[in-house]
């Protein structure tokens, strides 16, 4: 738990902890107004229900996805949704104060502590948090993604929630070895990679559901949840989502990996040694590798590939946290 | 494949491949090698490569923790054993691990240098002959001649590849996408390639160094030497580096007590041209010719002196010991062959010294705040005639005997039975450094460059094609293929829109048919 007296000379400290618990409060407000937005969302079913006819008939006709998706994304608006427009909106404008609290508390514990914010998993987690809402907003300015908040908003929450309770650390110098620009450099691009990662695992699994809620319904929870997957966009959107982001983040995973590789060189003398922090983040690579493979690859296309999308997320997840608690390498200095 | 498609080079290699019906064997091994080369192998090889990697994390590897192998031997000598067979102490050499990547490779091969080929081919044959007129395919009246000549000079000067006929205009952009892909796979090649160059000539060695010490660049004087095959004696830079000074220092904060926060070793480097003094700390590596020599560890070498019962000083120096915690409670030997008899010490050397019930002697905080050795004596022969090599961290103590046990401070002195004197003048620092030469190391740092370049332009870059084709009566239709989203589109309309000034009716988007994208 976050201390709350840690003495006169953590002021500072105490108010970059301050701003992580007032944003985890105002994702708390956002999550609730995508869900009510989420829930209305059935009000413009009628149109969903014409578009998702259309869709067949275009997939039918043998015409590729992208035209679908187009139609979809450029149909004529339809009546306007007040009410879940407008909690939408608000979802929105809450997690931009969300992201605007995280900003000023990473900027004070980096100005406090005199050096990046990535000393530690409490500061790695607050710091994915805010890049994951960095990278959601920063595509909601060109996208539609209100559907998207009361999936993603959660795992924010979850993230930070964890960073406060079991990972929260006191500022400390880096230990030397981790004391190097290649670590600004590692270190954000697989921060913002994690993000894009996260967010393309979430749009893959909600499309593996959206594709499941076009199939029969048997039982009341499958028909619950096919009504969750009925109010999503149509599953061609969703996996060009999934692809575009992945299509954006693997370069910047690539990089990262390298730049990981040439920092170790100039610490340890060796620029590859399949320390198990390296080890997964050689799997998380190639799985996503294999993702884009998989997308022209006829018979792995769809489904399959969604499901390297998620297993790919879920390598990232256990680099992060299982690496970083159960196994003993180099890496893992990192101090939880 | 019909001409609205592109020619994707995985195409070919992804339909499906049938066995030859007769059992011919160039007709098995052609088929074979199709199958290896096809999108499906390679995304299963792919695979097969992340799930093979995992094994190496869950069990210590010989290459980068063998101390840890040996536990896992003494804690589940049965178990081990069994895993040991299956390689699973040393993955990443093992010979399952090099059959996928070996495979995977294969099939790059197989798959790169046909589609290069098929590449060049289709640019040099430039864009393709129009699809099928489509209804849908909008409309521009006018003079046909007129309109195509415009589209030709419009397509031309936005850069597009151009091919005009009698009745249409095509066109074409986007190659650089297949390229991209192309560098990127012929990247990864260059990358094990260079990998494999390094693990041949390269070379490193493990040395420890006390201050005031110095080591050359010799097999010999090396701790520890690893050396690819193409590494010989001569090949190694001739090079001296002495450590002149060491500090470090320890986080006394309560909360990360003894983590170590700055470490600065200044070490002299002489070579047959210059001297240099130069500083070599965690993160900084020195440079020396071709050589890099890294700082991986340091630690304590008490100095004693010993002095026989006639006066006469049969030893002094200092002695590295070795770090047992992270408090560096550190252990060590100490051997005095020129006494008679022969004197051998087992000691422990704590910086900062505490003594408890359970543990005896250890060291409570790594900087050395109340340094203490405590030492046990043995006498007689330390069996370093027997010609059998010995480690300087052991006592064979079969033909000796214990005199005595003693904690010394600095300035202390110990007066033995038999008259000799054991004073414990201080301690000296030592760093254990790493000396490596990586060839491959530039060269594969290049080919990661070029394929994340490579990689990024075919992510990003989209393949787009466009006809203007000539109507029967009047006017030209106008049509568009791509592969990836929405642009095609835009194309068609701004070209729509150059063309007869603004567009009346609006094209919907979903008239425009598309050729199989991906
Ligand atoms: C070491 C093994 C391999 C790795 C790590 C790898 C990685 C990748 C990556 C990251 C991409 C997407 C980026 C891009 O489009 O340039 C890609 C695309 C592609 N790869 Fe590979 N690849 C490997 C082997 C192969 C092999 C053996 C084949 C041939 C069978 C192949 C065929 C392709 C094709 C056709 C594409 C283009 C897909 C598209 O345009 O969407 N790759 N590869």
């Amino acid at each position: 738990m976050i201390p709350t007296q840690v003495g006169s000379a953590t002021t500072v400290a105490e108010f970059s902890n301050s701003m992580v618990y007032a944003a985890m409060l105002a994702l708390v407000a956002a999550m609730i107004a995508f869900a009510v937005a989420f829930a209305v969302r059935r009000s413009d079913s009628v149109d969903l229900r014409e578009s998702r006819r259309a869709l067949v008939a275009v997939q039918a006709s043998g015409a590729a996805g992208d035209a679908a998706s187009r139609a979809l994304e450029s149909r004529p608006q339809p009546p306007p949704d007040t009410r879940g427009r407008r909690a939408g909106n608000i979802g929105l404008s809450l997690s931009w104060l969300a992201t605007i609290l995280l900003l000023v508390a990473v900027i004070t514990r980096a100005s406090w502590a005199g050096r990046v914010p990535w000393g530690n998993m409490y500061e790695f987690s607050v710091s994915s948090a805010l890049a994951i809402l960095l990278v959601y907003l920063a595509v909601s300015v060109r996208r539609d993604l209100r559907w998207l908040g009361v999936f993603l908003i959660p795992l924010v929450l979850l993230t930070l929630g964890l960073a406060t309770t079991v990972l929260y650390t006191e500022t400390q110098q880096l230990v030397p070895a981790l004391d190097s620009y290649w670590l600004v450099i590692h270190v954000s691009m697989a921060i913002l990679c994690g993000a894009a990662f996260l967010i393309a695992g979430t749009t893959a699994a909600l499309y593996l559901m959206a594709r499941w809620a076009q199939g029969p319904v048997k039982g009341p929870v499958s028909q619950r949840l096919s009504e969750i997957g009925q109010r999503l966009p149509a599953p061609v959107v969703l996996e060009q989502f999934t692809y575009r982001l992945i299509a954006f983040a693997f370069p910047v995973w690539t990089f990262a990996v390298v730049a990981g590789a040439i920092w170790a060189e100039s610490a340890w003398g060796r620029y590859w040694g399949w320390d198990p922090k390296e080890t997964w983040a050689f799997i998380t690579w190639v799985v996503f590798a294999s993702y884009l493979h998989a997308q022209s690859t006829a018979g792995w296309k769809g489904r399959r590939a969604a499901w390297l999308a998620v297993i790919g997320l879920a390598t990232y997840v256990f680099n992060y946290f299982g690496v970083n608690l159960f196994f003993t390498g180099l890496h893992s200095y990192g101090g939880v | 494949m019909s001409a609205t498609e592109f020619a994707t080079h995985a195409d070919p290699m992804d339909r499906r491949i049938d066995p030859p019906g007769g059992l011919n064997v160039t007709g098995w091994l052609r088929w074979m090698w199709r199958r290896l080369i096809s999108m499906r192998t390679a995304l299963v090889l792919l695979l097969l490569l992340g799930l093979a990697s995992v094994p190496g994390s869950l069990f210590p590897q010989r290459t980068s923790d063998d101390f840890a192998v040996g536990e896992y031997f003494r804690e589940h000598p049965r178990l081990a054993e069994w895993l040991d067979r299956f390689s699973l102490f040393d993955v990443y050499g093992s010979v399952w691990f090099s059959a996928v990547y070996l495979l995977l490779f294969l099939s790059l091969v197989g798959c790169v240098f046909p589609r290069v080929l098929v590449h060049y081919r289709t640019w040099r044959a430039g864009p393709p002959d129009p699809p099928r007129h489509r209804s849908s395919d909008p409309i521009v009246a006018g003079d046909s001649e007129v309109l195509l000549t415009r589209a030709e000079a419009l397509l031309r000067s936005e850069r597009w590849r151009v091919r005009r006929t009698g009745t249409f205009v095509a066109a074409e952009k986007g190659y650089l996408r297949e390229t991209g892909n192309e560098v990127f796979h012929l990247a990864l090649l260059s990358l094990l390639i260079a990998v494999g160059w390094g693990a041949v000539t390269g070379w490193h060695g493990n040395v420890v160094l006390r201050e005031g010490t110095g080591f050359s660049n010799t097999v010999s004087q090396y701790d520890e030497f690893t050396a690819g095959r193409f590494v010989n004696e001569e090949t190694l830079a001739p090079f001296t580096v002495t450590l002149d000074s060491f500090d470090v220092q320890f986080d006394r904060d309560p909360q990360q007590a003894g983590t170590p926060r700055y470490f600065d070793a200044q070490v002299s480097v002489s070579t047959a041209q210059s001297q240099s003094h130069e500083f070599l700390s965690v993160n900084n590596p020195v440079t020396v010719k071709d050589a890099k020599i890294y700082l991986l560890g340091h630690g304590y070498a008490p100095r004693l002196r010993v002095t026989d019962s006639s006066g006469t000083v049969v030893f002094d120096d200092s002695t590295v010991f070795t770090q047992e915690d992270s408090n560096f409670t550190s252990l060590g030997v100490v051997k005095v062959p020129d006494a008679r008899p022969q004197l051998g010490f087992r000691g422990l050397f704590a910086p900062t010294a505490a003594i408890s019930q359970e543990r005896g002697p250890f060291s409570t905080f790594p900087a050395p705040d109340n340094p203490v050795v405590f030492l046990s004596a043995f006498k007689g022969d330390l069996g370093l005639d027997a010609g059998v090599p010995q480690s300087v961290f052991t006592l064979d103590e079969t033909h000796l005997q214990q005199i005595g046990l003693q904690s010394l401070s600095p300035g202390d002195t110990w007066e033995l039975p038999e008259g000799q004197r054991v004073e414990f003048l201080g301690f000296d620092r030592w760093i254990a450094v790493k000396v490596a030469e990586d060839s491959g190391g530039p060269w594969a740092l290049l080919s990661i460059v070029v394929a994340v370049a490579g990689m990024t332009i075919s992510l990003f870059v989209r393949r787009r094609r466009l006809w203007v084709v000539a109507r029967p009566g009047d006017g030209v239709a106008v049509s568009a293929l791509q592969r990836g989203p929405s642009a095609a589109v835009m194309d068609q309309k701004a070209l729509l829109g150059d063309l007869q000034g603004p567009v009346k009716d609006s094209i919907e988007p979903q008239q425009v048919k598309e050729g199989r994208c991906q």
